[in-house]
């Protein structure tokens, strides 16, 4: 036997050649497919844009009235149609306005209570029961906020306009007290808030320990580590929390046509009955209307896209300016 | 305003497991000190009992007593909150807040106890903290950036910045080199070399040069087996913990004769 080492060879292989491309077929076809995904998200909101301008020509033009600052909704009228944007404009921003105020406070703290201060039992009791109610159909809210709410709002309604009716949007004239914007937005407000509270603990818990550590070492309260560490950390994700909730709010539907006594009037009197959205007054009047009703009705939902735009891209915008000081830890 | 510090008698818990247990020793004001041993024998843990943040971790408690020149940190009235803003802490990681610009991590400490400081007084408490972190000249004309940007060197001294900011009379770091280079290092160790006329110090290393550089007095913690707690075998001045050591289990640490 040898013992001479045999100077290693390399065998039968091929030396590795340094040449060749420099981005690999993997590479190529994952760059590919994301690109034709991104590209077709973008026909497609193209698309849905240039069909709803399209489909809504022709009432613009037969329009005998301001689009943008009518209230009155009578497309069909021959031979002068008269319809406009302007109740349900404030219907639609009011109500969402209101699910957000009471909706965002309060699915934040939720989640913050998940993620900090309940114990891990009760944390997990709730999380689930979050996800539970994020998947309730709308129709349900709805019906809830008819047969339930409604009755049990006018003693709210009349505090309201008791104690605070020195506020023009709290009194109430008619004494009237059902079918209200208020009442929309608080059914639009419980709707959204599993969305934002189940996003936003999803956030909260990935703040890292270490920070948390951090923030504690130096002689911070819990309160002032959630300030400190958790909220800054978390504010991007919270942030698209609210905009999904806000999302859904100014899109809610058939929660809103139950509960609205759909009249398109501005009406700022919140706890009287009367409002409408957008969203209800398309399902409410597309089954009976003709021909320049429905192109009318159809402009309406252009300018809904277009608010729901404008928003999204407001907060994009809020998420980018912190977005450098994040990319760096 | 170095202050001493007097442990007696510590067991520390994590829910129903003793991580260490009958630790008492005695720390002199503006001294540094070292705690050395195989890692899991419980040297952090005896570190965070002493400003408290032991308890922060759910379950977690400590019987025995600390006291903080002759009063007990564990005392019924006693405010960790405030007990925490006294003695600062640097972690093992580098951990600024990665939300905050680099002065604003400096001062993140500052802002918490309430009192209204000026534009230009936190100025200067800036300037004061990074340069005595030895991090002034390298980052004086980004203060603005995020402290994430940063190197991890440059990081833990902005973490040390953040600590002294405050003026704490004790300053615990958990191994703060040990995610550093060693040119990060010397940086620190000479840093530590200069904040201990200020501040009394308590060092967890498990490097034992580091150890035998900059501390004078150290402390070696060991296992006496698995799932049973840590113990302090020794504590006495460095160069006799490494010339020559009363216990046997402390020469065999040392020599490397030892798992
Ligand atoms: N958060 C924790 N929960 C439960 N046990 C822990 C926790 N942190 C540390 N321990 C345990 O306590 C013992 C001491 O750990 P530690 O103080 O981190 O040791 P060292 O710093 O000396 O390496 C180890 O057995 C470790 O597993
Ligand atoms: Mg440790």
């Amino acid at each position: 036997m040898s013992t001479t080492v045999e100077p290693a060879t390399a065998g039968t292989a091929e030396p590795i050649s340094i040449h060749g491309q420099a981005v690999r077929r993997g590479d190529r076809i994952f760059r590919g497919v994301s690109l034709f995904a991104g590209i077709t998200i973008l026909v497609i909101i193209g698309a849905i844009g240039i069909f709803l301008i399209w489909r809504a020509i022709p009432s613009l033009q037969a329009n005998t009235a301001n689009f943008f600052t009518t209230s009155a909704w009578f497309p069909d009228q021959t031979p002068n149609p008269v319809f406009g944007i302007a109740a349900l404009t404030f219907g639609t921003l009011f109500t969402a306005a209101i699910a957000m105020v009471l909706g965002v406070p309060v699915g934040i703290g939720i989640a913050l209570f998940i993620a900090q201060y309940a114990d891990r039992r009760l944390a997990s009791t709730l999380g689930f029961v979050t996800d539970l109610l994020a998947a309730v159909p709308s129709i349900i809210f709805g019906m809830w906020g008819l047969s339930f709410l409604t009755p049990h709002m006018e003693g709210l309604g009349q505090w309201l306009n008791d104690y605070l009716g020195f506020i023009p949007i709290f009194r109430n004239d008619l004494n009237q007290y059902s079918k209200s914007i208020l009442i929309a937005g608080v059914v639009l407000a419980i709707m959204v808030l599993p969305t934002i509270s189940a996003l936003s603990r999803e956030v909260l818990t990935q703040v890292p320990r270490s920070t948390i550590e951090a923030s504690l070492a130096l002689g911070a309260t819990r309160w002032e580590m959630v300030r400190q560490a958790m909220f800054p950390f978390a504010r991007p994700g919270m942030i698209s929390a609210a905009m999904l909730g806000l999302g859904r709010a100014l899109g809610e539907t058939i929660a809103v046509a139950l509960i609205l006594s759909a009249s398109n009037v501005i009406n700022w009197h919140i706890t009287e009955p009367g409002g409408n959205t957008f969203a209800a007054n398309i399902a409410l009047k597309w089954n009976e209307a003709g021909p320049i009703g429905l192109s009318a009705l159809i402009a309406s939902g252009l300018v809904l896209f277009a608010i729901t735009l404008v928003v999204n891209t407001i907060a994009r915008g809020i998420i980018a300016r912190h977005a450098e000081f994040r990319e760096s830890s | 305003m170095a202050k001493r510090i007097d442990i007696a008698n510590l067991d520390a818990y994590y829910g129903t497991f003793k991580a260490v247990g009958d630790v008492s020793l005695s720390i002199e004001p503006k001294s540094v000190t070292a705690f050395i041993g195989p890692s899991g024998c419980g040297k952090s843990t005896v570190l965070r009992t002493i400003n408290r943040m032991h308890e922060v971790i759910p379950r977690a408690y400590v019987t025995g007593q600390v006291l903080l020149d002759g009063e007990d940190i564990y005392g019924p009235d006693i405010d960790p909150v405030n007990v925490r803003r006294t003695i600062g802490m640097v972690f093992q990681r580098p951990n600024p807040f990665p939300t905050m610009s680099i002065s604003e991590n400096v001062v993140a400490g500052l802002t918490l106890d309430g009192k209204k400081r000026s534009k230009a007084e936190l100025d200067s408490i800036v300037e004061r903290s990074l340069r005595q972190a030895n991090l002034w000249e390298e980052v004086k004309e980004r203060l603005d950036r995020p402290g994430g940007g940063l190197s991890g060197g440059q990081q833990q001294r902005l973490c040390i910045a953040r600590a002294i900011a405050v003026q704490p009379q004790i300053l615990l770091m958990d191994e703060p080199c040990s995610a550093l280079d060693p040119i990060s290092t010397l940086a620190i160790e000479d840093l530590i070399e200069q904040l201990k006329a200020d501040y009394t110090i308590v060092i967890v290393t498990h490097n034992m040069q580091q150890a035998a550089r900059v501390s004078e007095t150290t402390a070696f913690f060991n296992l006496p087996g698995v799932g049973q707690p840590g113990r302090l075998v020794e504590i006495a001045p460095t160069e006799r913990i490494f010339s020559n050591p009363t216990q046997e289990a402390t020469e065999d640490y040392i020599s490397g004769r030892f798992g």
